[in-house]
Order: C-alpha cells, then sequence, then structure tokens
C-alpha cells in the first residue's frame, strides 16, 4: 500500500482568552490508498476540526496556521482557492453527521447530486441525471426515479445520508471523509449505512477517513485507527492491534468502557474525571490528570510517540520509559 | 390550500371590522360630529347651521343603535358605507373622498413603485456583496456605514438633497409635479434619491443578517465540500433560502405602495394619497383620515394573505393547510 493523504504537523487554531487554542494541535496522519481509517476519540477533542482542516473547510474564525496536506504529491494547504475548490468533491468527499441539515431544504435531491456532477465534469443536465439515477442505485436508494424529484423534508433520515453518501460519490473521489455518518440515525440505519460504506469502499476501492466515537463502528469498518485526545493524535495502529493490544492509557480506558466489548453483569468502567477544555490544555501530557499510570514526567513534557509494534505507536510516558528500561519494543 | 384561504380571509375581516370599530370610537365617540363640525366651520356659528352641515354631511343620525333605530344610526351608517366604499365627502371642503382618492392614486403609485424597485435593486446586490465579505474589513465598513444612514433622520436627508442637489447645484427641481412624462423624471429624481438613501441602510443590515444567517448552514458547508464556489453559493444555496424571510418583509411592502409616502410626498409637493394623508390629519378632516386608515388595513390583510401564500411557492416543506 502507498499514502494517498499524508499530513504532517497539522495545526488549526480558533481564538481563545488567552490568545489562539490549538483545537487540532500538530498531529501527523497517513491514508493508505484504499484504506479505511478510523479517527476516535470523545467529542470536543478535535476529529471534526481535523477533517475540516484537511478540505480547508475550518469555520471562521478558526485558521489552520502550521503543518502540510500531501495529496497526490500536492499541499492542499498551498493550493490556489480556485485548484482547492476543484479538489473538493473530486479528490476528496465529505459526508457529514447531520444528514438532516446537510442537504439544502429547497432543492430537489437529484438537482443537489446533478450540481456536485456538473461541477466537476462537463456533462449535459441529462447526462448527469442518468447519472445520478445509478448512484441512487448503487447506494441503495429504494425507487430512484421517483426520489429524484423529492425534497430533502420528504426523506427520511437514512435516505437523506444516502443521498449525501451518492453526491460525495458522485465524482469518484479518492478520499471519502465520513465524519460521524452514522451518528444521527436509529441504529438499525446505522448498521445499514455501515454495510452500504464498506460495501462501495471495496467496491470502488477509494480510501475513507472514518471520523466516529462509536467503536464498534470502528472494529467493522476500519482498517486501522487512530485514537485523538484533547486536540492530538497519541496512539496509531492497525485495528487488531489496537483492540488486543492498546498501548494507550486513554485508549485502553475507552476500550473498557464501551459496553459492546464489555464483559456482561460487570459495572463498566469509566475514564475518571472529565476531557479538559481547550483553555485548560497544557503543553504536557494531556491524559494526565485522569490517567492511572500518571508518574512524574507526565506532568512535565509532551510524550513522544513510541512504537510497541509494527506500524503501531503511542505517545505515551510510561511506554517511553518501558521501552528505554529495555522491555518489549 | 382553499380552506386556508379561506381560513385565512375570515380573519382577515375580522380584523378589518376591528379597524373599523377602533375608527368609530376614535372619529365619533371620542371627537363628536358636533366638535367636527365646528372644527370646520368655526366656533361662532348658529347651532342651525352645525345642524344643517351635520345633515348634509350625513352625520345627524343617533350614535348607536337603539329602539326604532336599528339601521338608522351612526355606527351602522360607518360600517355600511365603508364596507360599500361609499366613502362620501371631505369634511374640511367637501370634495368626494373617491375622487381625491382616485387623483392622487397615480402621483403616488410614479413614486413608489420606481423607489420600491430601485431599493430593492441597490439593497439586495450591496447586501449579498456585504455578507460575501464577511468578516473582512468590506464587510465592517459597510455595516458602520449602514448603521450611519440608518440613524440619520429623513428629514436631513430631504433638506440637505434640496439644498445640495436643487438650490447649490440645480440639477433638479427642488420640488413639485408635473403629469408630462418628461418633466416628471425631474421632479422624481430628488424625492426618489432621498428615498433610496434613507431606506438603504436599515435594508442592507437586514438583507445582510438575513444572508449570514444562511450562509453559516450545513448545508452551505456540504456545497462547499462538493466543489462549490462562492459565488454560487450565494447565488444559488444562500439567496433561495433567504427568500423565505425577504418575502415577509419585500410583499407585505408592496400594497403600501399604493398609500403613497407620506413625508416624500408632503416635502416634494407630489399630490399623492400620502400628501392628501398629512393635509387631513394638519386639517382634522377625519372622513378623509377614516377612508385612509381603512384602506391601509384592507391592503395589509390582503398583502398578509398573499406573503403567506407567497411562501408555499418559495419553500417546499410549506403546505398551506
Amino acid at each position: 500500500m502507498s499514502a494517498l493523504l499524508e499530513v504532517e504537523g497539522l495545526t488549526t487554531t480558533f481564538p481563545g482568552r488567552d490568545g489562539p487554542l490549538p483545537i487540532v494541535d500538530g498531529n501527523d496522519l497517513r491514508v493508505e490508498r484504499g484504506e479505511v481509517l478510523a479517527l476516535v476519540g470523545e467529542s470536543g477533542c478535535g476529529k471534526s476540526m481535523t477533517a475540516l482542516s484537511l478540505m480547508r473547510l475550518v469555520p471562521k474564525p478558526g485558521k489552520i496556521v502550521a503543518g502540510r496536506v500531501m495529496l497526490g504529491g500536492r499541499n492542499l494547504l498551498e493550493l490556489p482557492v480556485k485548484e482547492m475548490r476543484a479538489v473538493r468533491g473530486r479528490r476528496v468527499a465529505m459526508i457529514f453527521q447531520e444528514p438532516m441539515t446537510s442537504l439544502n431544504p429547497v432543492i430537489r435531491v437529484g438537482d443537489q447530486v446533478v450540481e456536485a456532477i456538473r461541477l466537476h465534469e462537463s456533462v449535459s443536465r441529462s447526462q448527469a441525471r442518468a447519472r445520478c439515477l445509478e448512484l441512487f442505485g448503487e447506494v441503495g436508494i429504494p425507487d430512484p426515479e421517483a426520489r429524484l424529484d423529492a425534497y430533502p423534508h420528504q426523506l427520511s433520515g437514512g435516505l437523506k445520508q444516502r443521498v449525501m453518501i451518492a453526491m460525495a460519490l458522485s465524482a469518484r473521489p479518492d478520499l471519502l471523509i465520513a465524519d460521524e455518518p452514522t451518528t444521527a440515525l436509529d441504529v438499525t440505519i446505522q448498521a445499514q449505512i455501515v454495510r452500504l460504506l464498506q460495501d462501495l469502499q471495496r467496491r470502488t476501492g477509494m480510501s475513507i477517513l472514518l471520523i466516529t466515537h462509536d467503536l464498534g463502528i470502528v472494529n467493522e469498518l476500519s482498517d486501522r485507527v487512530a485514537v485523538m485526545y484533547a486536540g492530538r493524535i497519541i496512539e496509531v495502529g492497525t485495528r487488531p492491534e489496537i483492540f488486543r493490544a492498546a498501548a494507550h492509557p486513554y485508549t485502553q480506558g475507552l476500550l473498557r468502557s464501551n459496553p459492546v466489548l464489555a464483559t456482561r453483569g460487570e459495572r463498566l468502567p469509566e475514564i475518571a474525571g472529565v476531557v479538559p477544555s481547550p483553555e485548560s490544555w497544557s503543553e504536557a501530557c494531556r491524559f494526565a490528570t485522569r490517567c492511572s499510570r500518571r508518574f512524574e514526567p507526565c506532568l512535565g513534557e509532551v510524550p513522544t510517540a513510541t512504537f510497541v509494534g509494527d506500524g503501531h505507536w503511542a505517545a505515551c510516558h510510561a511506554l517511553a520509559g518501558e521501552s528505554s528500561e529495555g522491555g518489549e519494543p | 390550500m382553499l380552506a386556508y384561504l379561506v381560513r385565512r380571509l375570515t380573519y382577515g375581516v375580522g380584523v378589518v371590522f376591528g379597524v373599523l370599530l377602533f375608527l368609530f370610537v376614535l372619529f365619533f365617540t371620542v371627537t363628536s360630529p358636533d366638535d367636527v363640525a365646528r372644527k370646520a366651520l368655526g366656533e361662532r356659528v348658529p347651532p342651525a347651521v352645525i345642524e344643517q352641515w351635520k345633515a348634509n354631511h350625513g352625520y345627524d343620525q343617533p350614535l348607536f343603535p337603539g329602539p326604532g333605530a336599528w339601521t338608522e344610526n351612526m355606527l351602522f351608517e360607518h360600517y355600511r358605507r365603508m364596507l360599500t366604499f361609499d366613502f362620501g365627502r371631505s369634511d374640511a371642503d367637501d370634495t368626494p373622498i373617491a375622487q381625491r382618492i382616485r387623483s392622487g392614486m397615480m402621483p403616488s403609485l410614479t413614486l413608489t413603485l420606481p423607489l420600491f424597485g430601485l431599493s430593492l435593486l441597490t439593497a439586495i446586490p450591496l447586501a449579498l456583496l456585504v455578507a460575501f465579505f464577511r468578516e473582512t474589513y468590506i464587510d465592517r465598513l459597510g455595516v458602520v456605514i449602514s448603521v450611519l444612514a440608518m440613524s440619520v433622520s429623513i428629514l436631513l436627508y430631504i433638506i440637505g438633497a434640496q439644498y445640495v442637489v436643487g438650490r447649490l447645484l440645480h440639477w433638479f427641481p427642488i420640488s413639485g409635479f408635473d403629469s408630462d412624462p418628461q418633466l416628471i423624471v425631474r421632479f422624481l429624481a430628488l424625492p426618489l434619491l432621498v428615498g433610496v438613501l434613507a431606506g438603504i441602510g436599515g435594508d442592507v443590515r437586514f438583507y445582510r443578517t438575513v444572508f449570514l444567517e444562511e450562509s453559516n448552514t450545513d448545508y452551505v458547508r456540504t456545497a462547499r465540500a462538493k466543489g462549490c464556489g462562492e459565488g454560487r453559493i450565494m447565488a444559488r444555496h444562500v439567496f433561495r433560502n433567504s427568500l423565505i424571510p425577504l418575502l415577509t418583509r419585500i410583499i407585505l411592502a408592496i400594497p403600501f405602495l399604493f398609500m403613497g409616502s407620506l413625508l416624500l410626498e408632503s416635502f416634494f409637493g407630489i399630490p399623492g394619497l400620502g400628501a392628501i394623508t398629512v393635509d387631513a390629519i394638519q386639517g382634522n378632516d377625519f372622513s378623509v383620515l377614516r377612508t385612509m386608515v381603512y384602506i391601509g388595513s384592507l391592503l395589509f390583510v390582503f398583502g398578509q394573505i398573499v406573503t403567506d401564500l407567497s411562501y408555499g411557492l418559495v419553500d417546499p416543506r410549506v403546505r398551506l393547510e
């Protein structure tokens, strides 16, 4: 596999009381060709902002202040606006958490997909409509012909998300960023959408950056997992590695507190404390205040990545200590 | 849809009846017909003359219905006349009111229709522009200028324009009106300029707010994510959705174009309905005033119904039931 997307040192700030707050704090990320990379973490840890930064769609007054986003040999952060527009939708497409509000309420859904097609390809309206019909079939919209002329409010949440997916696929993107694509949906619909994404990924070979806090979906869909906490990516590894041998105390806590993976009949363990607000993010390990394995260095400096397996690293002082003392690599 | 229309019309009739009752209380009981007659004729006239004047104007019946006078009373007459558009004569100079309205309508519309069009054509593009440059200096400058423009009294615009453009530069006549189309343009130039200037600040600010609200929605983010340019987003996604709040303001203004502009007409000597209304207020011409308020309420009710119907046209989610 070769890297499709390489992110280095991505930093996005929002103005705070005492100067800019790095909501995305110097993160590195690699998405391989044809893989599903899950970016997981609690609400407010910066995963959505990471995704929007990749698309250069960070809402004002947020600002990308540093880093590189390399796609096909070009740094997206340095592209002229016009070329970036050609990347959006065409090379990198995105679907969102809220299918209810993500479609324009006064435009027929078919026309919205047709618009997406014609933004990137010079085809006639009728050709684009035919393509749209095909796409609706591909994403499993029943009676696609009739749905073309429906308005968003006439469709259920699941159908709206399918329309969003059809729109995202319309230009055959290399990368699909799916930002909590199932969070707002009913559980049964969630499963359908997950299967659809899985199926489409296999058929088209596109890469997916899946942003979610739902470990069940991560387990079903992803090849690799990146875990984010308080603006920083703190552990990356293959899915089996993460689920079997998570190295970072936060990831371990996250897995233990998942009801799906827990042992029946036992009290569900939780991670003590709450996620710190960006105003109080420290320059040391940001998980230190909640960590059961905390020792002196944790409060002093930022932990660096320690490799604990093949392509599996975590940023934790405890691990760095172990390896320097000659423990497991 | 039909049921909705019937229901709205019924409410509308209720509103108009209420307005008429309010007018009756104000212009017949608070100020009695005797007061009106004395205002028209002067304080020192013999009672016989006053009775004669009241008889001529149809004010000589008892005010309220009573035994033997269920229809021969002022309240009934007031409703009957207004609802049949039999407005009678002016209290001040005895001219038929219907004729004055007919003659005042055209001058009013020649002022208010172009003013309405020009205001929309300047304020909406300016607001789109300012919203397009949101959170830049252009936007901030636009807001500051808008607030300044709306803070200045319209009287200052009128006097300023008359002084600078009319008196110093001699570009256009200071006031007046003519039915000759070529002269009309010269006479209307100043009131149009003043009307647009006085309204544009508030309009731009209102439209900008609406456009900005739409610019921050999820579907605009979706449009950006699929590669839409900002201009296209403004024109196709933001503007279409903004029409819903904009229509309320715009369509509701249309009926009032018939009523003319009170200040512009009286200051620029345009013999329209606005000037007639101002004259009626100053001259205690209550019969004219009643008629104008009544027509205004009819237009308002009509405008509201049209506004509601128009929602159904621009917003597919709205179903009128």
